[in-house]
């Protein structure tokens, strides 16, 4: 073993590069271990040429590395030069496997058998993980190996390739493809079909083995690696196969397993939660250290402040102000008070309750994303129906809600230290209230993002934000003069399931008399009805049900099935009729509601011998459309395919209104009783897209619509998370001759999208960075929807799922 | 449904009703007023010495067919002209067709029945000719669309095209082991391409016919022996698949063409009546 460092960083992505980089400049001695045999590997995996951007760009780097937006390749030569110049030392193929001792005595054991001896320990591993590995015996065995660079590498050989994702059906239609290499391979599948991969290579598998170049094993799996042959424990018992070499590519594990592994405790058991920090990125593990990625910080220029920072840090800096100093004291400069930037940080933690828990420096960080502003009395936070998910928590003063929209004087106040806005937040539905400062306010308004890091950081920030949603929630759906000490019943007793797609909340004719509170999703209310299910109507998150067996004490009249995974309260009937028998005027909306939905049951009961056939259609399409995942739209483009005549002028149309790109595809995606659902963007309730966007590009619009705006960095996670295929990825193309000139001379390539080939030939340069783009409604342009104004025939209309999935419309058709 | 948040935002005129029955039939109740008016005064007029272009009805109705016929033409430019506002193009198609059919009334009326050997009654049978076609574009557009959607089963072309040569990779493959006969029928079904580009020949092409159906027909006379061969078996069953295909294409092409063809004579006929228009109105001035 080498002498004891310094510092030992794992892992030289930007945060640890840059952390190393810092080392070097203080004359600390470190070392960086690199798994990989060359640095940065995530950005060595991008695709050849890729444009990296440098956003967010009010951010100042700090590092002693340098970093601008440009091609992939120019990125990593200039980090390995400065390595170099640096004289960063640097350890390649040093993966680690586990850190044993304690603050200023570390060993690091790395998988190559070497040790590093270390005073602290920086991870800055990043969240792409590990490939999970072969668990047989023999799965250690020189010829199994987890990723294939070059498949045409191998010939004669018996190959076998163990997974089922996208990445193990490309391996091996990619081996099998040449049948001059006479490879012989073989894909093994734990399950019985491919459900976790694109329908597209799925085919392709089934076709090659059909052509006898590969063989698919299904409900196989590897029990034995041995030399030479492979033991497989298949459906009818164990087999030999011969076997050369086992690529295995069986999805990765996230680093949370390892990280754990060290001693490091995370901020709860969520999927998003995160390691939990100190101020100096120091994890409950003393002397161990998380900056980067795995700190919850994804970008390029924020994971190189914090290598700075953290070295900085450990070398005893205390006084270092973070590189967001200067811009946080300009966000604050404007408002009244005159106080410092780290007075106004002080106030916040101390005035606000959410905040509470924070640290100064996660408040930072929080403060980056979210502004700090001043009401005058009276003026408004914000404005019902206005659309928007940020969380506002009021640092000083107090805000009026007007409850009742036909009455502003019916208010509520909410003091200071507490939260407004957080029905937008959970639900990604329009504001439910106008909120005004009640006297001068002062107030941070979180962006989305800002906000649910919080809660994924700080748990009881977490818990008593969900608490107060619950609350409000339920405060704003039955209105009705309730206050807060009214349901605290109700509210301690509630409790919030998430449910799967498809899994029944209630089910007709069972007992009970719990009422449910739609939080995030959707459900789809059905009934039996002569042995046929009938599709009653559809339920928006903010919608509740149950109040019938409640108030009648009948059995369930009908099932209430989640239409996309989705999350309810549930209120214990119990407590809410004593709820009830408080409050007359909510006993009377209840009844209201109730007479409602008998109207609709009574509706279908009547109707269903004349109208059965309609009833069985209707009840087929709006399952059809819930299926294609109307049941989480909020706008959704339709074709009705028996007005359609294939001209793709909405394409045309919407290539026309946007850059000359397309953002939906006519003729894809699936069509029941000639209503086709085009591949073109829902508009969710709650965003697939959003979910892991860096540089938080994506937004709820004026009008309901998702967008992407210009911050995009073209990453394509959005791509990937969306279940519907409707984001690609593409550079805006050159502009083209004018419609005139088209007409007259046939200069350009006409209307619509410009060909690939017109596009290359009139490029005005090589690297236009591809961007994200998806539907946004025509956001901004008057007269709506570009794709239904150029409709010819009147086949395309936009729909909001609530008023086409509700079997009363066939009353009106009637 | 009560306990629902209302969603309010931009309101589209989201209504579903196709072109003909746009707004409740709204162009057709104003053409239907339009000709109504103008026969009733074409027959309580009585101009001398007859009705013709040259009375002062007869000037109305040509200066409002014309009018009507440059508007009815720019709906080529109307439909590719991506502007902002609240205009829809199915309106647009909806006037076109009531407003188009209207004026064969108007033209009719505006003529005072005088047919001719003339640039005159060239130019009405022009408009004849179009007004035609455009019927012929509305019954197929009426009647195909839902059949050119069963056919296509959610395939789009590029997967037509797709699930072709997968086949046909497939027909290859497994023709191998066979005796040469058989390849050679299989090697003429492969060559057997859909139908050609041309417009007419994509009208014409028989789903059901040609090598590939010959192929299939080859393998069914097979000896019984040879049809228990599972070679045979799997051929002949590629053969099936690549016929059902290809007759799917096929179709496609046809419903796709239907929808088109009529366009062909519809607007270069467009552009000869607006010259016959040109001369028909110059002559009538100059000879004035």
């Amino acid at each position: 073993m080498s002498e004891r460092v310094r510092i030992a960083i794992v892992g030289s992505g930007p945060s640890g590069l840059s952390a190393a980089a810092r080392a070097a400049q203080l004359g600390l001695s470190h070392v960086l271990l690199e798994r990989a045999t060359h640095l940065s590997d995530t950005i060595h995996k991008y695709q050849k040429g890729k444009h990296v951007m440098a956003t967010p760009s009010a951010l100042v780097l700090r590092s002693d590395m340098e970093f601008g937006a440009g091609k992939r390749e120019a990125v990593l030569d200039t980090w390995d030069q400065q390595a170099a110049a640096l004289g960063i030392h640097v350890m390649y193929g040093a993966e680690v496997q586990a850190i044993a001792g304690e603050k200023g005595s570390f060993i690091v054991a790395l998988k190559n058998g070497g040790q590093v001896a270390a005073e602290t320990v920086v991870l800055a591993i990043g969240t792409q993980g590990n490939p999970t590995l072969l668990r047989c015996p023999g799965g250690d065995m020189g010829h199994v190996q987890y990723q294939l660079d070059d498949p045409g590498e191998y010939v004669d050989e018996h190959i076998v390739v163990v997974g089922s994702g996208d990445a193990g059906i490309e391996n091996a239609l990619g081996l099998s493809a040449d049948p001059a290499q006479r490879n012989t391979v073989t894909i093994l599948n734990r399950s019985a079909d491919f459900a976790r991969s694109k329908p597209a290579n799925v085919a392709l598998l089934h076709e090659a083995a059909a052509a006898g170049r590969l063989t698919i094993r299904l409900e196989t799996s590897p029990a034995e690696v041995r030399k030479g042959e492979l033991l497989l424990d298949t459906r009818d018992g164990q087999e030999i196969i011969p076997c050369d070499r086992i690529i295995a590519r069986m999805g990765s594990a996230p680093p949370r397993n390892f990280i754990e592994a060290c001693g490091i405790a995370f901020t709860g058991p969520d999927r998003e939660a995160l390691p939990v920090l100190s101020p100096a990125f120091e994890t409950s593990r003393a002397g161990v250290h998380v900056i980067g990625a795995l700190a919850g910080y994804p970008l390029i220029k924020h994971c190189m402040n914090q290598g700075y920072d953290v070295v900085e840090f450990i070398n005893g800096n205390h006084s270092l102000k973070p590189a967001d100093e200067p811009i946080l004291a300009e966000r604050l400069a404007s408002l009244p008070g005159q106080r410092s930037v780290d007075q106004w940080l002080d106030l916040l933690r101390g005035n606000i309750d959410i905040f509470s828990d924070v640290s100064p420096l996660q408040l930072r960080e929080l403060l980056l994303d979210s502004t700090v502003r001043s009401f005058a009395p009276g003026e408004p936070l914000f404005v019902r129906n206005d659309t928007g998910s940020s969380l506002f928590a009021i640092a000083e003063g107090s805000v009026v809600v007007e409850i009742d929209k036909g009455d502003p004087a019916r208010i509520v106040t909410i003091g200071q230290g507490q939260i407004v806005g957080e029905v937008g937040l959970i639900s990604g539905r329009r504001r439910g209230a106008t909120v005004r400062a009640g006297g001068p306010v002062i107030a941070v308004e979180l962006s989305r993002t800002a906000a649910l890091r919080l809660i994924a950081t700080v748990p009881a920030a977490g818990r008593a934000i969900t608490r107060v949603s619950i609350e409000r929630q339920i405060l704003q759906m039955f209105g009705s003069g309730l206050t807060r000490e009214d349901i605290a019943e109700v509210i301690d007793s509630a409790e919030v399931t998430t449910v799967r797609a498809g899994e029944a909340v209630l089910t007709e004719g069972e007992t009970g008399n719990d009422i449910l509170v739609i939080r995030r999703g959707s459900m789809a209310v059905e009934k039996t009805i002569g042995g046929k299910t009938v599709f009653l109507s559809y339920l928006p998150a903010g919608s509740y049900v149950g109040e019938m067996a409640l108030l009648d004490g009948l059995p369930r009249s009908a099932t209430v099935r989640a239409a996309v995974r989705s999350e309810v309260i549930r209120l214990p009937g119990d407590a809410f009729a004593r709820l009830l028998e408080r409050k007359p005027d909510l006993q009377r909306k209840a009844m209201a509601d109730m007479a409602a939905r008998r109207d609709i049951n009574a509706f279908i009961e009547g109707r269903k011998e004349q109208f059965s056939s309609s009833v069985d259609m209707y009840s087929e399409t709006a399952q059809f459309l819930v299926d294609n995942g109307l049941g989480e739209a909020t706008d959704v483009l339709l074709i009705d395919e028996t007005l359609c005549i294939g001209c793709d002028n909405c394409e045309k149309a919407c290539a026309d209104s946007h850059d000359g790109l397309s953002r939906l595809d006519r003729e894809a995606g699936r069509t029941f009783a000639h209503l086709h659902v085009p591949t073109s963007c829902r508009h969710c309730e709650h965003p697939h897209c959003m979910a892991d966007c860096p540089p938080n590009a994506i937004h709820r619009g004026a009008d309901g619509e998702v967008v992407i705006d210009d911050t995009c960095i073209g990453c394509g996670n959005c791509q990937r998370n969306c279940p519907y295929g409707v984001i690609r990825m593409d550079a805006v193309p050159p502009k083209k001759p004018s419609l005139l000139s088209w007409m007259l001379f046939g200069s350009g390539p006409g209307p619509g999208e410009a060909p690939e080939k017109w596009r290359k030939a009139h490029a005005a340069s090589d690297e236009v960075p591809k961007k994200a783009i998806k539907c946004d409604m025509c956001s901004g342009i008057d007269g709506g929807p570009a794709c239904v104004r150029a409709c010819p025939t009147g086949a395309a209309i936009r729909i909001a799922p609530e008023t086409m999935l509700s079997v009363s419309r066939l009353a009106k058709e009637e | 449904m009560a306990g629902s948040p209302r969603q309010t935002g931009r309101q589209f005129d989201a209504d579903h009703e196709g072109f003909l029955r746009h707004r409740r039939f709204r162009w057709l109740k104003r053409a239907a007023l339009l000709c109504v008016v103008v026969t009733l005064v074409y027959a309580l007029s009585d101009p001398q010495p007859r009705p013709n272009g040259g009375t002062w009805l007869g000037y109305a109705l040509g200066t409002l067919g014309l009018i009507l016929i440059l508007w009815l033409a720019l709906l080529g430019v109307r439909k590719r002209t991506m502007t902002r506002g609240a205009w829809s193009l199915k309106a647009w198609t909806s006037a076109h067709v009531y407003l188009g059919l209207a004026l064969i009334v108007i033209a009719t009326l505006h003529s005072g029945f005088q047919f001719g050997w003339n640039v005159h009654t060239l130019a009405y049978a022009l408009m004849m000719l179009v007004i035609a076609s455009g019927i012929f574009g509305i019954v197929a557009y009426a009647t195909v669309p839902g059949a050119l959607s069963s056919n296509r089963e959610e395939m789009t072309e590029a997967q037509m095209v797709e699930a072709l040569g997968a086949v046909d990779r497939q027909l290859e493959h497994a023709a191998q082991p066979l005796e040469r006969r058989w390849i050679e029928q299989v090697m003429l079904a492969l060559d057997e391409s859909l139908a050609g580009d041309g417009l007419l020949r994509r009208l014409s092409a028989r789903p059901r016919a040609g090598a590939t159906m010959q192929a299939i027909a080859a393998f069914n006379s097979a000896s019984p022996d040879e049809a228990a061969d599972p070679a045979i078996v799997r051929v002949e069953a590629l053969l099936q698949r690549r016929q059902a295909q290809l007759s799917r294409m096929r179709r496609h092409m046809r419903f796709k063409a239907l929808l088109e063809i009529w366009l062909f004579v519809h607007v270069p006929t467009t552009f000869a009546l607006i010259a016959a228009l040109i001369a028909h109105v110059v002559s009538v001035f100059y000879y004035w």
